[in-house]
């Protein structure tokens, strides 16, 4: 993957597909630790300790088009080749964790790319599926700045309006846009 | 910092239009391969580009913008089916965003396939 906000998307994928209705991203950036650490949090059918180990290789995969699965290795490799650290926690019918910390000034770190589209993405195509986004900077000066974003939130505001509607998908792009450049400033 | 206060608002605009959208078989489906082969090949981009174009382009009643799994073709990612009802499905390979739009355009507005971009044709 290119971008590092790709392997986010790919992994909510899995989530997806494991019957989540509850999806959790968190995105921190802590330039006081030169990290960037993401988690994906999940409440889908999970994994055995047995299923988890074959995740982990990428010649395993529960789909029948084809005989790789490659999203939960690519993700694992993009972290540890900045020497960074990599943890998938998973209990069978209570859900999936992943968590990456990334060594941001590693020569072999990866642009985060585009999270707001990976965010957007999500929210709009799974309009049944609950998710909750949040973006942390850190500075040197151990100054923290966030914002979030919760589709229950919105579902609630929003009543029988869906997600979908251009003026609510609008809103959502916006928020993201407005709100990660206020926290990156 | 924006906040959801402006949902609100945009709510009560709205109020008056509500439940336009359902789901009938006479929508012509777009689909979006997105399964790790389809978004490490570029598949994010074309899947916002074509909802995009369809919700400013008010298309929303006639066409459905959807996402699938991978589909067994990994090397001929991004790929953008194109279901009309009652006509054959149409694959559209190694797709980008200009790509993406010119096949809105010609094929699920103007009802001809493109059929450079297809599958039979890069075989």
């Amino acid at each position: 993957m290119p971008e590092i906000s790709l392997n986010v998307l790919d992994i909510a994928q899995n989530s997806i597909k494991a019957l989540s209705t509850f999806i959790q991203i968190f995105v921190h950036i802590d330039y006081s630790k030169d990290t960037l650490t993401i988690k994906i949090e999940d409440n889908g059918i999970g994994m055995t300790k047995e299923e988890v180990k074959k995740a982990l290789d990428p010649f395993f995969t529960k789909r029948k088009t084809r005989d790789v699965g490659l999203g939960i290795p690519f993700f694992k490799e993009s972290c540890e080749i900045t020497n960074g650290k990599f943890d998938i926690k998973s209990t069978k019918d209570i859900g999936t964790t992943l968590e990456a910390r990334y060594n941001m000034s590693h020569i072999n770190m990866l642009p985060l790319g585009d999270i707001n589209d990976t965010i957007y993405t999500l929210i709009i195509f799974n309009t049944k599926i609950d998710f909750y986004y949040e973006y942390k900077v850190t500075k040197k000066n151990k100054q923290e700045k966030s914002f979030n974003l919760s589709t229950k939130e919105i579902k609630n505001i929003l009543g029988d309006i869906s997600l979908e509607s251009i003026e609510v998908s609008n809103f959502i792009k916006e928020y993201l846009k407005e709100n990660k450049m206020e926290v990156d400033k | 910092m924006k906040s959801l206060e402006e949902l609100r608002q945009i709510k009560e605009k709205m109020q008056s239009q509500v439940s336009m959208r359902t789901e009938d078989h006479n929508h012509t489906r777009v689909v979006v391969g997105m399964a790790t082969c389809g978004i490490a090949a570029g598949a994010r981009p074309v899947l916002k580009a074509l909802s995009d174009a369809v919700q400013e382009q008010k298309l929303t009643d006639k066409v459905q913008v959807l996402q699938t799994g991978c589909i067994g073709l990994c090397q001929y990612e991004p790929i953008v089916e194109v279901i009309i009802p009652g006509k054959e499905k149409v694959t559209y390979v190694r797709m980008n965003k200009e790509k993406a739009l010119e096949v809105l355009e010609k094929h699920v507005k103007g009802g001809k396939a493109i059929a450079e971009y297809t599958l039979k044709e890069n075989k």
